[in-house]
């Protein structure tokens, strides 16, 4: 067997600043041979060691568990001592790779960020549990396996931020809590221990920072390293909002609820009806000038030409006998 | 080649506010000789926020869209991302979860029919160039692209979440290949590479390769795999006009002479709110946003009014 390591020349042009010092960041790239075993923790490592003393990142555990080194690469967020180099190589069909951190904007030195915003929201929806125990209690607290199960994958965030700093809505609306704030809502929702249910529910259902402006775009499922699936968990806080009776009327709410009554009616939704039950009559003047242009399109049918689904009578009765959250 | 023949989901936009995606659809199928069966008996999908409200409903709902296609013992074809994503996961949560599968059956018993599981899903994208073929397609193009730039506008339900795309594909596979798999089963790497729709979120190629094969010039922009903020148009609009925006002027200001999506949905957002979009970005915006099958159609030579391009509010000014 031949003893000789197969390697390839890649290229990586890395993000440079430093905040005390640079104006401006800058780009600096180098070159190298990396073997098929190597991770981006090694690359990261290896630019310092042989390149630059002053290149900075995080990293601390090099097991995937402290959420330390996450960084993006090529714009894929990835944690850097679990990603494998020549696999991003595949996914890119490409020998140079572009190393950034996960946040140009909140950036402090190379690939560090500040991630106060991250923390300062996750606090916010008590990512704790609440609970009145004895302080001398005299039997343990006893969680059945189903229980546990229903926390689902929620409970293996490592708080990287990978899902957080590729969300769109967090990029565009700085009050949206974000997605691993809300994975870790839903975590501490679903214990059987828990009893700050209704508050974290309060938190999370108002209007801009919550769940309610996520775009639904599964960044953060795809994001994320371990599985989290911070959308599953959205929807899941979405449901107990409707389940717990905490749904405010709003326009949110009324347009996931108008569906309901929209494919009751017709089989399939009501567009222009649905924004009208959405948004309430005055709310939906502001569409108009977008009417207006589809109407002259063709675009808009009208309530008499409303297609209907085939055996409605199905859907009907099918609607009545498994619809069982009310709103 | 088989003759191609696909129960045809139309989800509810190509009915109502973009006529122009089903006729365009019908006319490209008809040229390249795939037969559509429409599903006329099929409801909305939920489009990600019935689910919200009501789950297990959404689920049965979209259960039921699936039998239609079941009882046709053809693979379902959708038309739009959303409608993919989410026939896809309800299909995958039954067809791992027995106990769900017969809560689910047990309602739908009451109006005669049975999820059975047997029909795949394919999104229009993938059946053309993985059904019909890039190769094959190419060859009809008899007005090619060549003097535009077009932009991939890839939409985020048929990218996201990948693991649910690609456990179904692995499963469309599996019945392609034959029980136990065969010889090329020790080959997965080169079966996932022949199914399109096993793309990686981060660098997605089809639409691109789809555009080339058309002779057009794939523009290389950075939000081709973003999100057009649709599902939030209601409630955070300033969210959702904003990467709209963001992404229609990285199109422009990559020199996209027009841009072209899979996803109905990403075209109302991103055709028919240009003005809106145009004032919160500060800036005038103006490109044609054409659904998939306009675009192959206008390179197979069909008419531009069977492609129903006179209701696209963004002027497709070059035909
Ligand atoms: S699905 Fe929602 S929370 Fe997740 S990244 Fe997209 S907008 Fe953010
Ligand atoms: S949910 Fe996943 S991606 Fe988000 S912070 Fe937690 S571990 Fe990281
Ligand atoms: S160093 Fe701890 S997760 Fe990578």
């Amino acid at each position: 067997m031949s003893t000789e390591r197969i390697t390839k020349k890649l290229t990586f042009k890395t993000f440079r600043f430093n905040a005390e010092t640079d104006f401006l960041p800058y780009f600096k790239t180098y070159e190298m041979e990396v073997g098929k075993d190597e991770l981006v923790l090694d690359i990261l490592n290896r630019i310092k060691w042989e390149f630059d003393g002053s290149f900075s990142y995080r990293r601390s555990c090099r097991h995937g568990i402290c959420g330390s080194c996450s960084i993006k690469v090529n714009g894929k967020p990835v944690l850097s001592c679990k990603q494998n180099v020549w696999e991003l190589v595949e996914i890119f069909g490409t020998d140079t790779l572009l190393l950034e951190p996960q946040s140009k904007k909140r950036v402090v030195k190379d690939m560090i960020i500040d991630k106060k915003d991250f923390w300062d929201k996750h606090k916010a929806v008590k990512p704790w549990l609440e609970a009145e125990i004895d302080e001398h209690p005299e039997a343990e607290i006893r969680v059945s396996p189903e229980e546990a199960e229903a926390l689902l994958e929620a409970d293996y965030c490592i708080q990287c931020g990978n899902c957080y700093y590729a969300c769109p809505a967090v990029e565009v609306n700085e009050e949206f809590f974000g997605p691993a704030q809300f994975a870790k809502a839903f975590r501490f929702n679903a214990d059987v221990r828990d009893t700050a249910k209704r508050e974290r529910l309060e938190t999370v259902r108002e209007m801009g920072p919550g769940i309610w402006d996520c775009v639904k775009c599964f960044e953060c499922a795809e994001a994320c390293p371990k599985d989290v699936d911070p959308i599953g968990k959205i929807t899941k806080l979405h449901n107990q909002l409707f389940e717990e009776g905490l749904a405010q009327d709003n326009v949110a709410t009324r347009h996931a609820v108008g569906f309901k009554h929209s494919i009751k009616k017709h089989g399939l939704l009501d567009e222009g009806e649905l924004v009208r039950y959405s948004e309430g009559n005055i709310g939906v003047m502001k569409h108009l000038p977008e009417a207006i242009a589809m109407f002259k399109k063709g675009k808009i049918v009208m309530p008499w030409n409303m297609p209907k689904s085939k055996n409605l009578d199905e859907i009907k009765t099918l609607i009545k006998t498994s619809s069982k959250v009310k709103f | 080649m088989a003759e191609l023949k696909y129960a045809l989901y139309t989800g509810c936009t190509a009915r109502e506010s973009t006529p122009e995606l089903l006729m365009s659809t019908m006319a490209v199928a008809k040229k390249l000789g795939i037969e559509l069966i429409l599903l006329d008996e099929a409801s909305c999908c939920g489009a990600s926020h019935l689910q919200d409200f009501d789950d297990f409903l959404s689920l049965v709902l979209n259960a039921r869209n699936i039998c239609y296609a079941e009882k046709q013992e053809l693979p379902m074809l959708t038309i739009c991302n959303t409608c993919q994503l989410n026939t896809v996961m309800t299909k995958e949560r039954l067809d791992s979860d027995e106990n769900l599968k017969s809560q689910v059956n047990e309602k739908l018993a009451e109006v005669g029919l049975e999820y059975k599981g047997t029909s795949s899903v394919r999104h229009f994208l993938y059946a053309i160039i993985d059904d019909y073929g890039l190769d094959k397609l190419a060859e009809q193009v008899v007005k090619p692209l060549n003097d535009f730039n077009v932009a991939a506008f890839y939409g985020c339900h048929n990218i996201r979440p990948s693991h649910i795309h690609h456990v179904h594909n692995a499963k469309v596979i599996e019945k392609d290949v034959g029980e136990g798999g065969g010889e090329q089963a020790f080959d997965t790497t080169e079966l996932l590479a022949r199914y399109n729709d096993n793309e990686n979120p981060y660098n997605p190629t089809s639409l691109d390769r789809l555009i080339e094969a058309l002779q057009g010039k794939s523009v290389d922009y950075e939000s081709k795999n973003k999100c057009c903020g649709f599902h939030a148009d209601l409630q955070s609009p300033k969210t959702a006009n904003r990467l709209t925006g963001t992404a229609l002027l990285d199109a422009i200001d990559n020199d996209a002479d027009m841009m072209v999506t899979p996803c109905p949905l990403c075209h109302l957002n991103m055709d028919v709110k240009q003005h809106t979009v145009a004032k919160e970005m500060g800036r005038d915006i103006s490109l044609p946003v054409l659904h998939l099958p306009q675009l192959i159609g206008l390179a197979l030579g069909i008419d531009p009014k069977e492609l129903g391009l006179k209701h696209n509010v963004a002027e497709v000014n070059f035909v």
